[in-house]
């Protein structure tokens, strides 16, 4: 099979050297692929910090494969919601214009560590013949970035999901007030009493009220 | 007994979905979750690790894991198989009109066009322009060896004269489109979404390829099966009966809204219905075909697990270099497919089981896979 997508014969093959055993761990090279920005960025930082020099990250999926010669990765880091991760591992079987990397920890060592990754939504390629000390505090690392993200992005959910809430149950208690001449606080207790005798959350009777009144209107 | 089960948006995840949603596991004592994918990859992690008890399969998947092909080695079963067919192979417009040049025309059966598309190469070739792109959706996968099928036996070496590359399927019809790849084999509705968006026209089912093709599995891990044994024995019986709803003409109406909806294929209902129908419309603005195997969801055996499946998938593991051949892996791939848990969960319910585990396949150039005379070359 020949290369991949975007190829162009005239560029030539990578010509990166793999580095030795003694090489300092920090010079690995890094390459993650993650179409949302933020994540990437969490990741990039934290390796950054963490002292490791050579981090590239790959947002859109154009020039692929040109991208990870370029690159020449020890380690490649892809996020699982992105269907391209497919088109990746293809490149990794046929291209003879990387070297090759393969699933981490294939030799089946270590599944809590597969699991780690897989659960915080992180797959992880290495090159062949890399030694599994030498790459685990980075997997960690990016194991642990990927959980901060989706902790940050579950905070963000619920933040949101709480400002909605709030402006419903304001409009709720306009309406109440207005038709029924309530008091603010006896509005917000009867549509507190409401949702407790039918066991539903507030948001959603204030969201019924908002709704009847509108289709009453 | 609740059993979480992974697919890929695909219309031959019609029975996952129907035994889900239309009582077929209820009456089992099932409950199933089933938790959409993006990428056969994942889909693969998730059931090595456990994520899920099993899941809608490439069919050759379970041998690349059985064999550790690619990706860590863990032995996966297919104790049933989600259907024949579904399958179509489509070019872009530009293509196609090259190819009516030499000699193909709508509806040509595989050898003609393969012959004109050969004519297509080989011109290239003298004019020295890029050999051109297919994209097929997984390394190992029907598409991927009936595409190669197809094209060596049109004389086009699918390693040097064209290139493949993979494809997710919701990205086909653009890269189609933006002029990245020239054809594609994929499962439906994505062949149907490439001609009603005026980018591709249809060449051929891959029913006219292989006339009884297979395509998905139910694959799981060989240990979730030895340690639920009656889970899985529930769950053949449920996508079984969901398999014989799927493919009543009268439930076909129903089934396309189902799979409609965006958590499950998420395609327009139009297409999906004519698929499950085999109404394929092959060209832009003609009038669909009635193919009569297009996608068969239950007669004919499609449920059953063939071990000559199996064989016939290494064998192209082999043919294409995937792998190296061992005299072991023969054993292991026999024991991938199970047509004895299919007989032990279905011999209640169903009359109609094969007593064999292999038989011949035959091809549309007339040539055959015999799978005792592939045990004995070895």
């Amino acid at each position: 099979m020949s290369c991949c997508l975007h190829w162009h014969p005239g560029f030539h093959c990578g010509t990166g050297v793999a580095p030795s055993a003694e090489m300092a761990d920090l010079a690995l090279r890094i390459l993650l692929v993650d179409q949302n920005v933020t994540r990437a960025s969490i990741l990039e930082e934290g390796l950054r910090e963490a002292g490791y020099t050579n981090v590239s990250v790959v947002r859109d999926m154009q020039n692929l494969l040109r991208r990870i010669v370029d690159a020449d990765p020890d380690v490649i880091f892809i996020d699982l919601e992105n269907p391209n991760r497919d088109v990746l591992e293809q490149m990794f079987q046929v291209s003879r214009c990387v070297r090759r990397p393969i699933a981490m920890f294939v030799d089946h060592s270590d599944t809590d560590m597969i699991r780690a990754a897989v659960e915080s939504g992180v797959g992880a390629y290495v090159v062949d013949g890399l030694r599994k000390e030498r790459v685990k505090s980075i997997l960690d690392m990016a194991v642990s970035r990927f959980n901060a993200f989706s902790q940050l992005r579950d905070e963000l959910d619920r933040a949101k999901q709480e400002l909605e809430d709030r402006k419903v149950i304001e409009r709720a208690k306009g309406i109440l007030m207005r038709e029924r001449g309530l008091s603010e606080d006896a509005a917000y207790g009867l549509l507190r009493k409401a949702a407790m005798n039918e066991n539903r959350r507030l948001a959603e009777v204030a969201q019924s009220v908002v709704t009847a009144a509108r289709l009453l209107k | 007994m609740k059993v979480i089960l992974g697919f890929i948006p695909l219309l031959d995840c019609a029975s996952l979905v129907v035994a889900a949603e239309r009582g077929f596991a209820a009456e089992e004592d099932l409950e199933l979750a089933l938790v959409r994918e993006t990428s056969w990859a994942n889909i693969r992690d998730r059931v090595v690790i456990g994520h899920f008890d099993a899941a809608h399969m490439l069919g050759p998947m379970t041998v690349a894991s059985t064999l550790g092909i690619g990706h860590v080695k863990v032995p996966v079963i297919a104790p049933f198989a989600l259907g024949l067919g579904g399958n179509a192979i489509t070019v872009s417009l530009r293509l196609w009109e090259q190819m009516t040049h030499e000699g193909a025309s709508a509806g040509s059966n595989p050898s003609t066009h393969a012959a004109a598309l050969k004519r297509v190469v080989t011109h290239r070739e003298r004019s020295r322009q890029e050999p051109l792109t297919f994209a097929m959706v997984y390394p190992f996968s029907c598409h991927n060896y009936e595409l190669r099928y197809w094209l060596a036996a049109g004389g086009i070496d699918p390693d040097r004269d064209v290139r493949l590359v993979v494809i997710p399927p919701p990205f086909l019809v653009d890269a189609l489109r933006a002029g990245q790849i020239d054809g594609f084999c994929v499962g439906e509705p994505w062949n149907s979404v490439a001609v009603q968006a005026g980018v591709g026209t249809i060449l051929v089912p891959t029913t006219a390829i292989w006339p009884s093709s297979p395509e998905k599995v139910l694959g799981c891990r060989l240990e979730w099966a030895q340690r639920h044994p009656k889970q899985l024995a529930a769950l053949q019986r449920a996508l079984y009966r969901a398999s014989l709803w799927c493919e009543q003409p009268a439930n076909h109406t129903e089934l396309a809204g189902l799979l409609a909806q965006p958590r499950y294929v998420g395609a327009p209902a139009h297409l999906l219905r004519q698929a499950l129908g085999g109404q394929l419309t092959l060209t832009t603005n003609s009038p669909p075909v009635h193919l009569g195997n297009f996608y068969t969801p239950a007669h004919n055996n499609a449920t059953f697990p063939w071990v000559s499946h199996a064989l016939w998938f290494y064998e192209q593991m082999l043919r294409w270099k995937q792998i190296e051949f061992a005299a072991n892996h023969l054993a292991a791939v026999r024991a991938t497919y199970r047509p004895d848990l299919y007989r032990a969960a279905l011999a209640s319910i169903s009359a109609d089981i094969p007593t064999e585990d292999t038989k011949v396949e035959r091809f549309f150039d007339g040539q055959t896979f015999d799978p005792r005379g592939f045990d004995m070359e070895r």
